[in-house]
């Protein structure tokens, strides 16, 4: 691998580039679901390949090959410089790095058993037992349950002399019972939405998971909420489970921080950010209750944002971005940080593969967990509604105007959880949310959720992130609107 | 991610692919990557013979790609792609699964067939797994244009260049992709199948910012002759000067005026309705509506692979030929697609909709076609006494998937209608609507075009007048 990342470099440098990095990238996935009773998806894909990003004339290129041989090798490294030429048609000024040191290395993600070597029937076996325990509950219509793992391995090789070998290991699984009667679609998930949970680790996590312990309870879930109560429509205070304050902050804190969005890189597609460069150490973004920090390092957590080096050789770091409630942090490239100022990458640069260009990804963007444990947080709130799991979400391209719906709802009332209460939505301004945050519950309540679909760029490239978070109180929050008519 | 469209008349542009500008050393056309199809076959041949399964099929997919990205009045992002990947499906005791790999060696492709089995006997026996297909008839079409397929970097910067100077003379700021690419996709199975597949794309998407206002425009076409990105270019640019100085309004229900790419962007949510599994699991808003009125009269449906603005293959996932479908006819849901096993176990005919298998969804169709009507935009304007005109929606998801509830934002151009005249931009609505009941309140249908957008794949819708439209809130922008 070394070796064909050395013959791109070479390449590029003898056409000319002034400055080249490379990345090949060998992946193994594996992925198995079931829906009532019958196994459904069941592939296994690998795939390898090497890409090439280049400054040349002063502009960016960038090609990517599976063609690896030395013709397809200096090919793909040419056509990257060609590119960067015809970029220079149409450039400003020459592009600038922020300076980073070169590194030696190697890093892997720490997991205890391979999933890759756990037979396939035996993971298929424990679906179909958590699909089948779903389907005891009377009313449910449709169980479904998946798992996914991916092995990444790639070799970092650039112009200034790193040579860095990463290897991850992620893991997900998660299951989903729903229920149609009457008119109606309700579904819960467990343990979130949209695939479970995910995270840097091995097949231990989908053993902690514990899928067959849980289905009964979601599967009765979907059913009663058919029973339910709609959630009524005001401005009420409003408690979020931690896997709905994860997905909050990757929408209205860890996009609108992404540099390249607030200098305008992604406005055709992703948009822009409401976060112009003024506001940085000015904006008061939350309540002096809300700490969020960047961090990708692996002493943060087993996140799909950890990793020992970005996409540029950067170093996993930990940014502040909001301290005690004050906007204190982007995150930056090389490029960008440069472009304002910065001495420094803070170094959040991924691509989703060894064909797709690195770009500003969140890491594991988290709010730091409070003091409050949350028996005593609902039993401290008189009035108020606290929602379960996602649904639906929804933000402008500029990050300010937000709604979310989840799974399901409990009215609370006099410090109590009375009653359930079905579609649940919120709505709002960010700063006006996140400033009217009161409490955050603490580190026993705490977990790094993993969001891995995370869309950007075009091409469009998926990501995995990570969001540390624990449940959360918010006041005088606008909900219901999603269903007023 | 949102979207919107431009009309696709015969604009007869200087796009950047009709120039026969010589590419510059190293700097390649998608059509010098293009994998020849004898290569297609010598991979299949290679699965087969290396295959231990009862059965295999090999799918064989190539891309070429290229995308040149702009932002701030310079290209900053400009890559190429270029990739083969081998998917084997093999059934083993009536049981079947999927490997795949991109390495092409006799080694790897020994290892994914045996992949493949392998996972196939871990798995129980799949119901209604049918035997694979032989040899089919299908339809042709030609979808590859030669002149998409040598576009080079420099021929994609060119047009970039001359966007770019048009934000300048304007005192605006430019941002967007012009891409460029070749897929190629072979199916073939060991019962006597092959069939073979290519076609070449073109967009041109483009955001004009000016100063906290912004315009927006985008085509996609096979054939990069029918893209003018000068024209995109001017449209998103005036939109950008006319949404200055936003006013706020009200939400409430607004009669809209949906451009092409705002109405692609909210029913491409449906598509996946008229799979006849998502009826069968009860996840599909035609649950227990089939055949009963849901939509307006004026609401009619096909999918359809043929229709000269769509792209894709004759075949599905299977091989089995695609067929023209109408899945609502005045409004009423008629029909849904089947693929080969969900037509036998409801003992109905496929229709050439499948999904590659193994899965668990189904089917789909993926060329919906909806009839058009003959309002222009500018009659739809002049017949509201008071509305919205809508350029594109963004960022839009479900939050009820019965009454088939969306939420959404518009963007890059949102402009007050009052007695048939435009009034002015207004801050960005946010919208929950019903599409079943947005669809029973079209007023006004204009010509159906290609439509491209960015929460759907491109289908050939028109723009809409529809009455009552749920604005539920408003942004600051």
């Amino acid at each position: 691998m070394e070796d064909w990342a050395n013959l791109a470099l070479d390449t590029a440098t003898a056409r000319g580039a002034a400055y080249a990095d490379v990345r090949v990238i060998d992946v193994r996935q594996r992925e198995l679901s079931t829906k009532n009773g019958q196994v459904g998806t069941m592939i296994e894909s690998e795939s390898l390949g090497l890409g090439v990003r280049v400054i040349a004339d002063g502009a960016w290129g960038f090609a990517s090959t599976d063609r690896l041989t030395r013709r397809g090798i200096e090919k793909c490294a040419a056509e990257a410089v060609a590119i960067a030429r015809a970029s220079a048609l149409a450039k400003r000024h020459d592009v600038v790095l922020a300076p980073e040191q070169s590194y030696v290395d190697t890093w892997q993600s720490p997991f205890i058993k391979d999933p890759f070597l756990i037979p396939v029937d035996r993971q298929i076996a424990l679906l179909l037992d958590a699909d089948g325990e779903m389907r005891k509950v009377a009313g449910v219509t449709l169980a479904e349950t998946g798992m996914v793992f991916r092995r990444r391995e790639q070799w970092f090789a650039s112009t200034i002399g790193s040579r860095i070998h990463q290897l991850k290991m992620q893991s997900g699984a998660g299951i989903v019972a729903s229920c149609f009667a009457d008119g109606e679609l309700q579904k819960r998930s467990y343990p979130n939405s949209f695939g479970g949970q995910h995270a840097l680790r091995g097949y231990e996590l989908v053993e902690e998971l514990d899928l067959v312990g849980n289905a009964r309870r979601v599967a009765e879930e979907a059913v009663a909420l058919h029973k339910a109560p709609q959630c009524p429509e005001g401005v009420r205070t409003v408690l979020l489970d931690g896997s709905q304050v994860g997905l909050q902050v990757h929408e209205s804190i860890g996009h609108p921080i992404e540099l390249d969005r607030v200098l305008g890189m992604e406005a055709n597609f992703a948009g822009t950010s409401f976060l112009t460069l003024d506001k940085l150490n000015t904006l008061r973004y939350a309540s002096e209750h809300v700490t969020v920090v960047a961090d990708a390092r692996l002493e943060h957590g087993p996140g799909l944002g950890s990793f020992g080096y970005d996409d540029e050789g950067v170093p996993a770091q930990c940014t502040h971005i909001i301290h005690q409630g004050q906007f204190t942090g982007y995150l930056t490239s090389r490029e960008t940080a440069a472009s304002i100022g910065q001495g420094r990458s803070n170094g959040t640069m991924r691509a989703e593969s060894w064909n797709r260009l690195p770009l500003i990804r969140m890491t594991n963007i988290s709010l730091l967990p409070g003091s409050w444990k949350l028996d005593d947080l609902i039993a401290d709130t008189d009035d108020g509604i606290y929602m379960e799991t996602n649904r639906s979400w929804s933000i402008d391209d500029r990050r300010y105007h937000f709604q979310f719906g989840t799974e399901i709802g409990w009215e609370i009332k006099g410090g109590k959880k009375i009653r359930m209460l079905k579609n649940p939505s919120y709505s709002g301004i960010t700063t006006e949310f996140w400033n009217s945050c009161d409490a955050v519950c603490s580190r026993e309540h705490w977990t790094l959720w993993g969001t891995p679909n995370c869309g950007k760029g075009q091409p469009m490239q998926t990501m995995g992130t990570g969001h540390g978070a624990a449940p959360a109180r918010f006041r005088n929050v606008r909900v219901g609107i999603a269903f007023s008519r | 991610m949102p979207a919107k469209k431009k009309p696709a008349k015969k604009a007869r542009p200087k796009a950047a692919a009709s120039r026969k500008a010589r590419p510059a050393r190293g700097a390649a056309m998608a059509s010098e990557w293009l994998v020849p199809r004898s290569e297609f076959e010598r991979i299949a041949d290679r699965v087969f013979k290396f295959s231990h399964a009862e059965e295999t099929e090999v799918t064989v997919d190539a891309t070429t790609d290229a995308l040149t990205r702009f932002a701030n009045n310079t290209i900053h992002q400009n890559v190429a792609e270029q990739g083969l990947t081998v998917s084997v499906r093999a059934v083993v005791d009536g049981r079947t699964a999927r490997a795949s790999t991109n390495k092409t060696d006799d080694e790897s492709l020994a290892r994914v067939a045996e992949a493949a089995a392998k996972l196939a006997r871990w798995q129980p026996p799949a119901e209604n797994l049918l035997p694979m297909l032989g040899k089919q008839k299908y339809t042709a079409v030609k979808r590859l244009f030669p002149a998409t397929a040598a576009a080079t970097p420099e021929d994609r910067a060119r047009a970039v260049v001359r966007v770019i100077d048009l934000a300048r003379e304007r005192n605006q700021t430019t941002a967007g992709i012009f891409t460029t690419g070749v897929t190629q996709s072979a199916l073939a199975t060991s019962r006597g199948l092959f069939t073979y597949y290519e076609q070449s794309r073109a967009e041109f998407s483009v955001t004009f910012l000016d100063g906290e206002s912004s315009g927006w425009a985008k085509a996609n076409f096979g054939d990069i002759s029918r893209i003018d990105p000068g024209a995109l270019a001017e449209t998103a640019s005036r939109k950008a000067h006319e949404s200055r100085q936003p006013r706020e309004i009200p939400a409430d229900r607004y009669t809209v005026i949906l451009e092409p790419a705002a109405v692609l962007d909210l029913v491409g949510f449906l598509f996946y309705d008229f799979s006849a599994t998502a009826v069968e699991d009860k996840r599909s808003c035609l649950t227990d509506r089939m055949g009963k009125k849901l939509f307006g009269n004026n609401i009619t449906i096909w999918d359809d692979v043929y229709d000269p603005l769509q792209t894709g293959p004759p075949f599905d996932g299977e091989g089995v030929p695609r067929q023209k479908v109408l899945l609502v006819d005045r409004g009423v849901p008629k029909s849904l697609v089947y693929a080969r096993g969900t037509a036998k176990r409801l003992n109905a005919k496929p229709t050439g909709h499948g999904l590659p298998l193994p899965n668990e969804w189904g089917e789909a169709p993926l060329n919906l076609v909806f009839a058009g009507g003959n309002t222009s935009t500018e009659k739809m304007i002049a017949s509201t006494d008071k509305g919205i005109l809508v350029t594109r929606f963004w960022y839009i998801r479900e939050v009820d998937p019965y009454q088939k509830m969306l939420t959404g934002m518009t963007r890059d151009g949102t402009f007050l209608i009052e007695k048939g005249e435009l009034a002015g931009a207004v801050k960005n609505f946010r919208f929950n609507q019903s599409i079943i009941e947005m669809l029973s309140s079209v007023d006004a249908l204009g010509p159906a075009v290609r439509a491209a957008g960015e929460e759907s794949f491109e289908m050939v819708v028109p723009a809409m007048k529809v009455l009552d439209f749920h604005f539920s809130e408003v942004t600051k922008f």
